[in-house]
């Protein structure tokens, strides 16, 4: 008997898995995000791009459940949901693969695949049945990996990042976080990687980019969200977009060109996540 | 010639790619072996290993406790203040205070898991370096096994109580011994055996039959073999194949259960732990509470096999050579690299150099030395293979 493997049910494709609503974040003095718009299809690769302290990574936060956010909604699945903590945001299918990968060097790749979600028979570690599913998402992914009975210290950047992403897809989540996948990467590497985002979005996850790095963001991206000073600052739409435009939008330059009409569908009417809050804010 | 050039670049190259296993340690062994071997043959006798291995029990369980807590990249100073107020509990309670020896034992023990869950703490909540909060250990428990002991300095145990009887006397009877090593070389290989089946039938790589049979049959010989030679003089010593099913057990938990798979991701990475889901503080106190009751359990051998315990129960040569031997036998102290087997073979080193230095007649002066450079030789070899290992690791 085989185990189940852990591909995706069949699902529907084109609708909203996650919209970010009019998100506020502050610190202290400094208003991080203002009233941000953001959504997420499923089977769909959404870049967000931006200049430093554009608020890519207040809003990734936010969203992995790292930050709550001061005002704004955010459905999941046309359902309002609260992110407050990062345990909240795996629960809810949202998946995080941070910068720094955060992974164990001195584990193997099937034992950081399954960190803190071992699977267990017979009150013993199921280390053949961790294995087979590791191996099944691995070919999955086509990804790269001599062995996974090998220390993580012992691989390539990319093949590190390609552990990091199959991790992330252990809980079948619905949206994956990608921070900076390719910033340390060669550009053998980073093909690898951008290979693999392709294989995620066929696989219905909604990817989530953020990146400095446009020609891989044109390369891989169905769509592509800019921001500038924690505002929304145009859409494009990777087919047509330009780096050129993208510049321009990222620093300012000029305002957006053609930006994108939001995707065809009526606003709904904003509801407030923290009303007393949002007045706080508001007054200002 | 050639053959010697071929495993020395073997050697070199598990060095240089960072895994050199136990290799370093058995080598050690020998070359140990050999020369006190020539220097008085009375060291290999079946008399003197028999002696030697009943006297690693008491410092081993100690070791295996250093183990546990290198692998999460933690020490501990105090381990040997603490098996000397366990010594000075058990025999204050079981002499002075008329306790019957379990109580006593039960009450050492408990001691050793409330030190240890107050490191624990200390190092989850507060964040103070393990380093400082086991020195301050040190004296605090030192102070404390003065205090225990009282006036009496020195307590003995009567000769006939059965601890006494089982860390001095007791052996495995020869049929036993035979029993116990066809036994357990079964049960390694029934182990394999099901595993490499369950693996063939995930279509995943497994070992061949063959090569388990014979790992199996190796792991008998070496088992059934020792039992003859030691059971030539006076046999197994019950007290050491206790120190040897701690280590077993200590194994499993580490390689087969949860909680040993978060000892090692916490030693590799703290931060990638903790976002894995992993409850970080739980593993710290839960290491630190097994090291002291496993460092309180030596107290209680070593008091056992003394028939005594007094002041210097505990000082400061045992509290050096236990932290030395978990490092000796390959416990990193970079943490999340080890095995419970490290605190077998490393205390079997110092026993071994301890035992070929009183054969020899010569003073502790030289014994120290060459323990010291053993020591800083174990640790030379951690660093270059971790160095290494971080340059093979293409980033």
């Amino acid at each position: 008997m085989r185990a189940p493997s852990v591909s995706v049910s069949p699902r529907r494709t084109g609708d909203h898995v996650l919209s970010m609503r009019g998100i506020d974040k502050r610190f202290g003095a400094v208003r991080a995000l203002n009233g941000v718009d953001f959504r997420v299809r499923e089977g769909e690769v959404v870049a967000l791009v931006g200049d430093n302290g554009a608020g890519k990574s207040t809003l990734v936060k936010i969203l992995a459940g790292v930050h709550p956010a001061d005002a704004g909604t955010i459905e999941l699945d046309g359902e309002l949901v609260q992110l407050s903590s990062p345990a909240d945001a795996q629960d809810l299918g949202i998946a995080t693969v941070f910068q720094d990968l955060a992974l164990c060097e001195n584990l193997d790749v099937v034992a950081n695949l399954w960190l803190g979600r071992e699977l267990i028979e017979r009150g013993r570690l199921d280390e053949v049945g961790m294995e087979e599913r590791t191996w099944m998402l691995l070919r999955e992914l086509a990804a790269k990996v001599p062995s996974v009975r090998v220390p993580v210290s012992t691989l390539s950047g990319g093949q590190r990042q390609t552990v990091a992403i199959a991790r992330s897809l252990i809980g079948e989540p619905r949206i994956v976080i990608l921070d900076e996948p390719t910033a340390a990467l060669g550009v053998a590497q980073t093909a690898e990687v951008l290979n693999l985002i392709e294989r995620l979005r066929d696989r219905g996850h909604g990817v989530v980019l953020i990146s400095h790095n446009l020609t891989d963001v044109l390369a891989v991206a169905d769509r592509i969200v800019v921001l500038r000073l924690g505002r929304n600052n145009g859409e494009f739409d990777a087919e047509t977009a330009t780096s050129e435009v993208l510049i321009a939008a990222i620093t300012g330059a000029f305002d957006p060109v053609r930006p994108v009409s939001p995707p065809d569908e009526p606003r709904a009417p904003v509801i407030p996540l923290a009303d007393a809050r949002r007045r706080v804010d508001g007054d200002r | 010639m050639n053959r010697e050039g071929g495993i020395l670049s073997l050697v070199l190259t598990r060095v240089r790619s960072g895994d050199v296993g136990r290799m370093p340690v058995v080598l050690a062994l020998v070359v140990i072996a050999v020369v006190f071997q020539a220097l008085n043959p009375v060291f290999l006798t079946s008399r003197n290993l028999s002696d030697l291995l009943m006297q690693c029990a008491a410092m081993g369980t100690i070791s295996l406790g250093i183990v546990l807590v290198l692998l999460i990249g933690e020490i501990d100073l105090s381990v040997g203040s603490m098996s000397g107020v366990a010594a000075a509990i058990l025999t204050v309670g079981a002499v002075q205070l008329q306790w019957p020896f379990v109580l006593a034992i039960g009450a050492a023990v408990a001691a050793g898991g409330i030190v240890g869950a107050v490191y624990g703490l200390l190092r989850s909540t507060l964040g103070l370096p393990s380093f400082v909060v086991t020195l301050a250990g040190l004296l605090g428990l030192l102070g404390v096994q003065l205090w225990v002991l009282g006036d009496a300095g020195s307590i003995n145990l009567p000769f006939d109580s059965w601890i006494v009887q089982f860390a001095q006397q007791m052996y495995l009877p020869p049929w036993l011994s035979y029993v116990l090593s066809a036994a357990t070389a079964l049960a390694y290989t029934a182990t394999l055996l099901s595993r490499a089946r369950r693996r063939a039938a995930a279509e995943l790589e497994s070992t061949r039959t063959v090569i388990i049979v014979i790992r199996g049959a190796l792991l008998l010989v070496g088992l059934a073999g020792g039992s003859w030679y030691l059971n030539l003089s006076r046999g197994v010593g019950l007290m050491f194949v206790l120190f040897v099913v701690l280590v077993v057990v200590a194994h499993l938990a580490l390689t087969r259960t949860r909680w040993g798979r978060s000892v090692f991701a916490v030693g590799g990475s703290i931060e990638a732990a903790r976002r894995a889901g992993i409850r970080v503080d739980r593993v710290v106190v839960s290491v630190f509470v097994l090291c002291s009751v496993l460092a309180a359990t030596g107290g209680i051998l070593a008091a056992a096999r003394l028939a005594a315990a007094n002041q210097s129960t505990g000082a400061a040569d045992t509290n050096l050579n236990a932290i030395a031997a978990a490092i000796i036998g390959g416990a990193s102290l970079f943490g999340g690299r080890g095995s419970a087997f490290a605190a077998l073979l490393g205390v079997v080193v110092i026993q071994a150099i301890s035992s070929g230095f009183t054969l020899i007649n010569l003073s502790s002066s030289v014994q120290y030395m060459v323990t010291g450079a053993v020591l800083v030789f174990a640790v030379a070899l951690d660093a270059v293979t971790r160095r290494s290992r971080l340059g093979t690791g293409r980033t």
